[in-house]
């Protein structure tokens, strides 16, 4: 697949990763790439954040996070979006150094 | 071709179809900040308009395109911007009708141009898949090509027109670059058959489900319709069709709980693989200008501080730039009224055009070049994409009280005027948290209220610097545009814990890159804006006008009646009388000036502002102030006209030593004190930060909610808020000594 999103691979902390099925978009750490698993979330956010972009295998990233700790802002598919921890948590991710 | 295309029976009179071709209609479809307004700026120049689809408030901009030389110009629909076609927002539907040619008056488009932005291929790409199910034909315009390559994305557009099907243009709107081949495959499509449906399929079992419920249709429809009927939250209204779907979603959850995310992903999978073989991206690391901008712009110690700056800089602007446009306008005003004082007979039609028509309507009119100044900067946020980044830094805080991210630019439009602000709630799709919104809107100072704080500013706080540079008087500005964010915020808080409690609402915000400003596009968004402010002073200021001055000439005073009842040529003796014995002075028109206050008190206004005096006396107000509170509840900005005709500044000659401002400054109590002191200034401006005073918000947010109550309820409780507020400003300002 096309990624418009390239990678560094970027030191992590030396901890052991957690499960994959346990790390969410929200617990992701500052510039560390990871690929969507899956979208859990149900109703309107959920499909509008799909057709976005964010949906299984597209590769995402931790950018910032806003100065009181939330908004996050991810890059996905070459662009920046803004989304709550609240949403992020919804969306399990894998960690790739792709 | 325009030339050769038969009128279908649906739009125009078939008289008007034999001898003239129905022009040709494109839609404009695209994702916001893909570049479409700029598009659609450059294809249409400045004729365009802006109304409203019927029945809601979603903007219907349509433009002309003379999209071939000699032919019949191409009308061409701007599209409110969209990530999807499939949602419940209402943008969404109104594309969708205009699309499918639901919208009455307007046929279904000819052609449909997709605005993609080649930096952000994919996710763009995704309506277009959509726009390619409506079976209508379709061009791809593509924008931001030299933008793309600077981020060394190689688009093979051979490759990736063949794969989708559709004719693509490269485009670049801001050097006309690519316009006419862009109508020359506008033209080309429109002749031609529509475009392939695109080429992804669902999963077996679903695609089977699709074919039954297409077969069941009794108008036979087509898969676009059944897709949205299966995968969306818009169920038909014939009752076994619901009940078949409902089936259908039975049996695919069976088999798959995520059984709704299946076009989406569809979707993506035919996408990728296309951009896979079309779009080469090498390996450079490098950040992006954007994201290096936004190392510092939404830092998060600088972030805050900077929007902060931001904001003080653009009401700073205002402030210095449009003095001298305005002195111009109000000497200008003041040179029309004295002309047309001397130049008519006295009398009740010179009076009328001199002190109705020409001093109240100047006196809005002067605050034109801070309107314009302030939608041109509001402009250049919002097309910059800092105007998202601001939403960015203010969410978190926006969420304590309980609102959206997305409130934030609803809210912040609201400071040029609340009702495109409330018409852009639309975009939060919570009922409760877009009521939420709407009802703290007018809280933010906009620009009706500038004339009376500039006004209130210049009479009693002018010239007046701290620090050597930063004058007062934007500082009181702030101050108020500070209070109502305040209020606002405490009303949010309070609104969603009791009528309006709902959990928090999710954020999902695009963080567009930045953008050197398109100067078509705000000088469009400023004359179109300041076409509205100048269309109400028009008409409704106007009318206004002439009904508050003549409020405050009639009736008219005992003195002039016992003169009428003693002489059969009553009128004319009495106004012959008058000027004769003050040759001099043009002043002395019926009800107005200074020494004739006495009518004024007499008159029906006079009457109104006295009944109300006790109310407002508390507030520092007197009854002439009280006479222009009440017409400023029809619009804010009438406020200074009424205090023009109150004063009766129109009618001197000598404008520019007794403007309103002068005249205000000299406004005596009947015991002789100053009826203003900047104490009562300043609790003016409070007043008018918070209430409820304009008509047409009230009206809009009646059209927006479906009912009068929560007008209502605006209206009294802003109003309420707003008396205590004037009370404690007043009453504590006399308290620490001052008057």
């Amino acid at each position: 697949m096309a990624t418009l999103e390239n990678t560094l691979a970027i030191p992590r902390a030396s901890l052991e990763p957690l499960p994959a099925s346990d790390l969410s978009l929200a617990g992701l750490s500052l510039g560390a790439q990871a690929r969507v698993i899956a979208v859990k979330g149900q109703g309107a956010i959920a499909r509008r954040l799909m057709e976005m972009g964010v949906v299984p295998g597209a590769p995402v990233r931790v950018i910032k996070r806003a100065p009181l700790g939330d908004p996050i802002e991810v890059r996905v598919r070459g662009y920046h979006l803004a989304l709550r921890r609240t949403e992020a948590q919804t969306i399990s991710v894998t960690a790739s150094d792709e | 071709m325009s030339s050769t295309l038969e009128s279908p029976a649906l739009a125009s009179p078939p008289s008007a179809a034999s001898t003239v071709a129905r022009p040709l209609v494109i839609a404009l479809a695209g994702n916001p900040n893909a570049g479409k307004t700029t598009l659609f700026n450059a294809l249409t120049g400045l004729r365009q308009k802006v109304a409203n689809y019927p029945g809601v408030t979603v903007e219907r901009k349509e433009g002309t395109w003379s999209i071939k030389h000699g032919a019949t110009p191409a009308r061409l629909i701007d599209l409110p911007g969209l990530y999807s076609l499939d949602a419940a927002s209402i943008d969404e539907q109104i594309a969708r009708d205009v699309v499918t040619g639901r919208i009455p008056n307007l046929p279904a488009p000819d052609v449909i141009v997709a605005v993609v932005d080649a930096t952000n291929l994919e996710r763009n790409l995704y309506l277009v898949t959509q726009l390619l199910e409506y079976g209508r034909p379709l061009v791809i315009a593509l924008t931001m090509v030299d933008l793309a390559r600077k981020r060394d994305l190689e688009i093979d557009e051979q490759r990736l027109s063949e794969a989708l099907g559709v004719t693509i243009v490269p485009v670049t709107s801001a050097q006309r670059l690519g316009l006419d081949a862009l109508a020359a495959a506008v033209l080309k499509a429109a002749e031609s058959e529509a475009a392939s449906a695109g080429g992804w399929c669902l999963s077996e079992l679903a695609e089977r489900e699709i074919a039954t419920l297409i077969g069941k249709d009794v108008d036979s429809l087509s898969r676009h319709r059944a897709l949205r009927d299966l995968y969306t939250d818009e169920l038909p209204e014939n009752e076994w069709r619901r009940d078949a779907i409902r089936l259908a979603r039975e049996r695919l959850a069976q088999s798959n709980p995520d059984w709704w995310q299946e076009p989406v992903l569809a979707r993506y999978d035919w996408i990728e693989k296309i951009t896979s073989k079309s779009v080469k991206s090498s390996l450079s690391q490098s950040l992006t200008t954007t994201e290096r901008i936004d190392r510092i712009l939404t830092h998060r110690f600088f972030g805050p501080l900077i929007l902060i700056a931001v904001l003080l800089l653009v009401f700073q602007t205002i402030f210095s730039w449009a003095n001298l446009p305005m002195d111009l306008i109000d000497k200008g005003f003041g040179r029309l009224g004295g002309a047309v004082g001397s130049l008519m007979s006295p009398g009740l039609l010179r009076d009328l055009l001199v002190d109705g028509v020409i001093a109240g309507v100047g006196g809005v009119l002067v605050f034109l070049p801070q309107i314009l100044l302030l939608f041109f900067f509001i402009s250049i946020l919002e097309d910059t994409g800092y105007m998202a980044r601001a939403a960015f830094l203010m969410d978190r805080l926006m969420r304590s009280v309980g609102l959206h991210g997305k409130a934030f630019m609803p809210l912040m439009s609201s400071f040029a005027c609340a009702i495109p602000g409330i018409m852009a709630t639309r975009t939060i799709e919570n009922p409760k948290d877009r009521l939420a919104t709407i009802m703290i809107a007018p809280f933010m100072s906009c620009s009706a209220r500038l004339p009376v704080y500039t006004l209130m500013i210049a009479a009693f706080f002018p010239g007046r610097k701290l620090f050597g540079f930063l004058s007062v008087g934007a500082l009181l500005i702030m101050a108020m545009y500070l209070l109502g964010i305040i209020v606002a915020i405490g009303v949010a808080w309070v609104l969603k814990r009791t009528i309006l409690k709902a959990p928090t609402p999710p954020l999902v915000l695009e963080l567009p890159p930045y953008r050197v400003p398109n100067v078509l596009t705000i000088l469009q968004m400023m004359f179109s804006r300041a076409w509205l402010f100048l269309k109400r002073a028009g008409t409704v200021i106007l009318a206004i006008s002439i009904i508050l001055w003549a409020l405050a000439t009639f009736p008219r005073s005992p003195q002039t009646k016992t003169a009428n009842s003693e002489t059969t040529v009553a009128q004319t003796t009495d106004d012959g009388g008058e000027t004769e014995s003050s040759e001099a002075e043009v002043k002395t028109a019926p009800g107005f000036a200074g020494q004739s206050s006495e009518h004024l008190s007499q008159s029906f206004a006079g009457r109104a502002g006295h009944l109300i005096e006790p109310i407002i006396k508390p507030l520092g107000f007197d009854w002439k102030m009280g006479v222009a509170l009440i017409s400023s509840f029809a619009a804010r900005e009438t406020m200074v006209s009424t205090l023009s005709i109150i004063y009766n500044v129109g009618h001197d000659k000598d404008s520019s030593s007794n403007s309103l401002i002068n005249a205000v400054r000299e406004a005596k109590k009947p015991d002789g004190t100053p009826a203003w002191t900047p104490l009562v200034a300043l609790s003016m401006m409070v007043f008018f930060v918070l209430a409820m005073q304009c008509m047409s918000t009230v009206a809009i947010v009646r059209r927006e909610t479906n009912s009068w109550r929560w007008p209502l309820f605006m209206i009294a409780y802003m109003t309420v808020l707003a008396y205590i507020a004037s009370f404690i400003t007043y009453q504590g300002g006399r308290l620490l000594g001052f008057s």
